[in-house]
């Protein structure tokens, strides 16, 4: 599952970065006739950490289900150009709900992907136990899910999604519904983790600083229609921790996210009026 | 980890009232209904006497008890015989129902196609539908099992096809994405997913399979050769023997009760590890 990792990848640094998947023209409208998405262009890079930052309905989830593979574009294309892999098979998903199957264990859980590529309970567990040490979860491996804080089920729930080592990781909103210390602590160990793995993050939210604390580029979207409204490279250096999150370069990171994101929220409602 | 038990710490008179009433409250639950039980039977006992009513009408709780003692041989053997009904007649539901539900969930036009006849099955009151089982099936045991199948079946039909269809959109997505099989989403989501309705509908369906049972045998039980409790209490009827005819509605209704409290305790060992409906203390 490793194997074809390209080790050259200049994580965080876009410009030398070969691409991974180009959505080109990509619109998406539903039967209800809402158009979701409309002409969206976005390059996504090997080892990007990229986050889908706008208001709510301006189409983030969607644009991650077409990326997903979970629905199909209405008009143009999503051109993986990742080694002729298509799709879900190197994918991970976390959803901003953790998820979980109640009845299985924290261990079983993340299990779950493998199992269904019928990978035994023995076989996968080096992977997992390794996956659970990664989350910081050692000593919950028997626990329910019921028995997890919100934070916790959001870990298993990253592990679950990187266990089967994907290229991609979706994130849509994860930690929304976290307590701002928790998302602390997670945004700090996602980074950690990314950089160890050198995975490639589409992360879709809607909170300005975390975005920009995360991130190496942010694509600020627009509503009605759903569409890219501009993007922001964030130059800050990795690894990223407390220090940069109380430095001057991040609070002007933020206020200049802020502004974009600003415009793009008045620009959506202006075109309300012929909805 | 998240459950604790509570500690002794010194309480405030707020809280220790608290405790007061949920420890008053946890023993009232069982001394209050066995109270009210000994004393409606005792005032049973008293009607009795006081208006000298002949045992062939209403014998005394002493007498029913006499009889379910010597008569026990009888009794119990009948009891057999409609424990064997109620739970085979359980046993096909469940299979029947389950398997029928899995088969819905496979596609929405069998669902629809199918499901308005288990509807029909169901609203048409057994008691009306028996004289035609009986023109149709000759064995006994058949007959009254297909009874107790056609009470019972539904609401575990209808549940599983509940609990089946009530399943996380984003797990199924989150199945979706990983390559699952159809048998995989079913075995490893739909049916766990679907247990919790499954145990809920298995729970009514305990109980009306021994209606079934038991309503089946009266209604047959003029046409002879039955030997459960129905035609215990039938034939009781027809003596005067108002105690034996006592002690078998007795051993019926306790049946029914031990039915019920084994689906639940079923019920709680399998979902104590995961479901809300088994979580009592914490929250
Ligand atoms: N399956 C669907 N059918 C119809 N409309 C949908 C569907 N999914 C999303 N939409 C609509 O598309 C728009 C974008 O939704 P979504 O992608 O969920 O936005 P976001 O995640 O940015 O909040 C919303 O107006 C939403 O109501
Ligand atoms: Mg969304």
């Amino acid at each position: 599952m490793l194997q074809d990792k390209p080790a050259e990848t200049a994580q965080g640094q876009g410009e030398g970065a070969s691409p991974l998947l180009v959505l080109r023209d990509v619109g998406k409208s539903f039967s209800n006739g809402v158009a979701a998405l409309r002409a969206v262009n976005l390059t996504i890079r090997e080892g990007d950490f990229l986050s889908l930052l706008g208001p709510s309905g301006c189409g983030k989830s969607t644009a991650l289900r077409l990326i997903a593979g979970l629905s199909t574009p209405t008009t143009g294309v999503i051109d993986w150009r990742g080694t002729g892999l298509k799709g879900s098979a190197d994918i991970g998903f976390v959803f901003q709900e953790p998820t979980l199957l109640p009845w299985a264990s924290v261990f079983d859980n993340i299990w779950l992907p493998l199992r269904l590529r019928g990978v035994s309970r023995a076989k996968a567990s080096p992977v997992i136990r390794e996956m659970i040490e990664r989350v910081r979860l050692t000593g919950f491996e028997e626990a329910m899910p019921r028995e997890l804080s919100g934070g916790m089920k959001m870990r298993v729930s990253i592990a679950r999604g990187l266990v089967t080592k994907p290229r991609l990781l979706l994130m849509d909103e994860p930690f929304a519904a976290l307590d701002e210390i928790t998302r602390f602590r997670l945004n700090n160990d996602l980074l950690e983790l990314w950089q160890d793995e050198r995975f490639t993050v589409v992360f879709v939210t809607h909170s300005v600083f975390e975005s920009v604390f995360l991130s190496n580029r942010i694509v600020v979207m627009a509503a009605r229609p759903g569409r890219v409204f501009r993007e922001i490279a964030v130059d800050a250096p990795y690894p990223r921790d407390e220090v940069f999150r109380t430095s001057s370069a991040y609070a002007a990171l933020c206020r200049e996210a802020s502004g974009v994101l600003g415009e793009a929220i008045t620009l959506g409602g202006s075109v309300h009026g012929d909805h | 980890m998240a459950i604790t038990e509570p500690k002794a710490v010194p309480l405030d008179p707020e809280e220790a009232r608290r405790l007061r009433a949920i420890r008053a409250e946890r023993v009232g639950r069982w001394i209050l209904p066995v109270a009210i039980m000994l004393l409606a039977v005792w005032f049973w006992d008293r009607i009795c006497v006081w208006n000298e009513i002949p045992r062939y009408i209403l014998p005394r709780p002493g007498e029913v008890l006499e009889t379910l003692y010597t008569d026990a041989g009888l009794l119990f053997g009948s009891l057999l015989t409609t424990l064997r009904i109620t739970f085979l007649g359980l046993l096909l539901a469940v299979l029947g129902g389950v398997g029928l539900a899995v088969l819905f969930a496979q596609s929405k036009w069998v669902e629809m196609s199918f499901f308005p006849f288990a509807v029909i099955l169901q609203v048409t009151p057994i008691v009306a539908v028996f004289p035609l089982i009986n023109i149709y099936v000759d064995n006994q045991t058949a007959k009254l099992l297909l009874c107790a199948w056609i009470v019972a079946f539904f609401p575990i039909l209808s549940n599983t096809t509940l609990g089946l269809n009530s399943v996380d959109r984003n797990l199924v997505d989150l199945f979706r994405l990983n390559g699952a099989t159809r048998w995989q989403e079913l075995w490893h989501l739909r049916l766990p997913a679907a247990m919790p309705y499954f145990l809920g509908g298995l729970k009514i369906a305990g109980g009306l399979s021994l209606i079934g049972a038991v309503v089946a045998e009266f209604v047959a039980g003029s046409s002879g050769q039955s030997s459960g409790l129905a035609s215990r209490i039938i034939e009781a009827g027809y003596r005067l023997n108002a105690p034996r005819l006592f002690a078998a509605l007795i051993l019926i209704s306790f049946t029914g009760i031990v039915i019920f409290l084994m689906m639940t305790l079923i019920s709680h060992l399998v979902l104590r590890r995961w479901h809300e409906s088994a979580l009592k203390q914490d929250r």
